[in-house]
């Protein structure tokens, strides 16, 4: 097998807008995420970077199986997961697995903490036999920083690093080779999203797991991800190496999301090319022709409403960017 | 703007040479089913006109709490201010009658809220509530109000402010909400502005905007602004200066160059190198272990002192470490801030 572990091909989910109670008629739809071509290879971390209602997370939805696309295919461990059978399905999902964002609401305030991380072997109960969930639920406890005697606690007994990592071990529980973090830190304060990034890189070095990483903060996606996808309404705009993207941006949209991000250095005050996008981002239900950054972007022209740019390696960039225009452009000086 | 001070409501004993905010020795505590919980412990701080002053620290620290004792919106009960003076031009507002302190809420300092959307009256227009400011307080007719939001609308840069003034807020963005809430806080013109995590809840882009469009108008009036936020990358980027504060107590006051530079307490030390930073990449991040502690349960001594890396037996006992003098304009709540600030 080779070291790709997960891969889509044109993913596309579209939710209809309807008119009529009885009789539905559909008269248009959102287009959350349109037409998305990924590639994870195993052990890497491959972060995701947006703003809200880029469809980063409706991405997320469909690449655990939450969310059925509309058209396009998904790979896992080379398997076209919308072609097997049931069966073999729910087995693929059990290689992939989901961290939530909110530790408040993703877990069962009636539940024990030795429930929550235990009901995965509920539904695959063939990965531990039943004998020995309670250990192995401790041990998962133990894996993620948590005392293994706090199993009968409740989720409110906990805060909110220590609920973050209860999840993170209820993501363990199937032995899954990815793990799907949206936006697993961004409910979190500074001093604990660091104890929880840390512990994420803790577990990917000893159990070799692959990671998709989304997030709008775009510190923590650089700090912990190997290769970066930016995407803008529905599409990938801009896609590679984390270097490539923070130091060499081409696509105009990631110069603006990286020059907006506010340096924790008051020497660089005022120093920062910062670019003010003018605007709010289109309806998803209603993008723009063409290129669908082009009513906010300073470069638009003609052949931008025309013509939409492909996500593909041009002249004056070397990764793949989606603008017809796509020039390198020294955005941060974060190095002194 | 222009004749906005038209009417403006007296106040007695207002000394116009006095600072325009200083909250001194501020107490708050909340009374709770289980226990009181000592939300703020004495925080004091000056404001000047024209300065940003930045209140750093992260959920349950008491800086909303402090907010919202300046302006006079605590709820209470649970909450009361025990003790401390809040003083606009060296009057102390806690002493004021509820009538007088009316008179100071949004004519002189105002505030805006995290969350635009529940901030806002959904029932009514955008356009509406902001001339209930002019009806209210300046005792203006109906039509002159509306067309002051009008002005106020074009001020903040709401394109199309004509029709926009007779939307209702759902029908606004986040960033356009939020640009609402700031018109609504500066339709009287006042003095201090407290902006409570004004930009958390909106995309960076947006954030930048947001950013930009303050510190404009806080430069055209020369309005004081208490920026409320735990977001190290935004106060480094406006705040001339910053107060840490840690369960209720502020633990470091110093200007922004010398907090980033040489933080010389170990929290704030420990906040600025939990940020992901370029040249850490691959490494782990230095994270403060522990959790903050319940506001029910302050442990004796420094409260940072079960978490901190320079603990000796001094920290863990009673009294609380003073503000030390740093140097001439910043000082430090910890016994070893020399050691702290020096292996830097």
């Amino acid at each position: 097998m080779s070291d790709l572990v997960l891969e889509t091909r044109n993913l596309v989910k579209h939710f209809p807008l309807t008119r009529g109670v009885v009789f539905k008629k559909q008269y248009g739809a959102v287009r959350a995420v349109d037409g998305i071509n990924l590639e994870l290879r195993r052990g890497e971390t491959l972060g995701i970077v947006g703003e809200s209602g880029c469809g980063k997370s409706t991405l997320a939805r469909m690449l655990v199986g939450l969310e059925t696309p509309t058209s396009g295919d998904l790979f896992v461990q080379g398997k076209n997961m919308s072609r097997v059978g049931a069966e073999e399905r729910r087995r693929g999902r059990r290689n992939i697995q989901l961290v939530m964002q909110d530790p408040y609401t993703s877990l069962n305030p009636r539940m024990t903490v030795g429930d929550i991380i235990g009901e995965p072997f509920e539904v695959h109960p063939d990965v531990v036999p039943k004998a020995k969930r309670r250990a192995k639920v401790q041990e998962l406890l133990e894996l993620v920083g948590l005392n293994p005697d706090h199993i009968n606690r409740y989720p409110h007994q906990f805060s909110g690093g220590q609920r973050q990592r209860i999840g993170i071990a209820r993501a363990l529980a199937l032995n899954p080779e990815i793990i799907l973090c949206d936006e697993p830190v961004s409910a979190l304060d500074v001093s604990i999203q660091a104890q929880v990034i840390n512990l994420l890189e803790k577990l990917q070095n000893e159990l070799g797991l692959s990671y998709i990483f989304i997030a709008h903060d775009l510190s923590v996606v650089r700090h912990i991800a190997d290769r970066v996808a930016v995407m803008y309404l529905g599409k990938i705009v801009e896609i590679g190496t984390e270097d490539e993207i923070y130091e060499t941006p081409t696509h105009p949209y990631t110069q603006a999301l990286l020059s907006a991000v506010p340096v924790p250095d008051p020497k660089l005050r005022g120093q920062r090319d910062q670019i003010v996008l003018t605007g709010d981002v289109p309806s998803p239900a209603d993008p723009p022709s063409g290129c669908r950054f082009r009513t906010r972007c300073w470069k638009a022209q003609d052949i931008c409403a025309e013509q939409e740019p492909l996500l593909q390696i041009r002249e004056k960039s070397g990764h793949p960017s989606a603008c017809h225009f796509a020039e390198v452009r020294d955005v941060v000086h974060a190095t002194e | 703007m222009t004749d906005v001070n038209v009417k403006m409501e007296a106040l007695a004993g207002v000394d116009p040479n006095a600072l325009p905010l200083q909250v001194k020795d501020l107490h708050v505590e909340f009374r709770t089913r289980n226990g009181i919980a000592h939300a703020v412990n004495g925080v004091s701080f000056d404001l000047r006109a024209g300065e940003t002053r930045a209140i750093l620290g992260e959920s349950g620290c008491g800086k909303s709490v402090t907010a919202q004792a300046i302006m006079g919106i605590l709820d209470s009960p649970p909450g009361f201010v025990t003790g401390g003076e809040i003083l606009y031009r060296g009057v102390d507002l806690l002493k004021l009658p509820e009538s007088e302190r009316r008179k100071v809420r949004a004519n002189r300092i105002a505030m805006i809220f995290q969350d635009a959307l529940s901030a806002l009256n959904p029932v009514f227009t955008v356009g509406f509530q902001l001339a209930e400011l002019f009806r209210m307080h300046r005792g203006m007719s109906r039509q002159d109000a509306k067309a002051r939001a009008v002005e106020l609308l074009d001020l903040v840069k709401i394109p199309a402010a004509r029709q926009r003034v007779n939307d209702y807020p759902h029908q606004f963005s986040g960033g356009m909400r939020q640009r609402v809430m700031i018109a609504m806080a500066l339709a009287l013109d006042p003095e201090v502005l407290i902006a409570d995590e004004p930009t958390t809840a909106l995309d960076v882009t947006v954030q930048a905007q947001i950013m930009a469009l303050l510190a404009e108008l806080q430069r055209e009036r020369n309005m004081g602004l208490v920026l409320i936020t735990h977001d190290m990358g935004v106060v480094a980027d406006v705040a001339d200066r910053i107060s840490v504060m840690y369960a209720g107590r502020v633990i470091e006051e110093a200007g922004v160059d010398d907090i980033y530079a040489s933080p010389a307490h170990p929290y704030t030390k420990g906040l600025l190198e939990s940020i992901p930073r370029l040249d850490l990449k691959g490494q782990e991040l230095s994270a403060i272990k522990g959790l903050p502690p319940a506001l029910t349960n302050i442990p004796p001594g420094c409260a940072f002192n079960p978490r901190c890396r320079y603990t000796q037996e001094v920290c863990r006992e009673d009294p609380v470490p003073p503000l030390y003098q740093v140097s001439p304009s910043r000082t430090a709540a910890c016994h070893f801030w020399k050691e702290v600030k020096g292996d830097e």
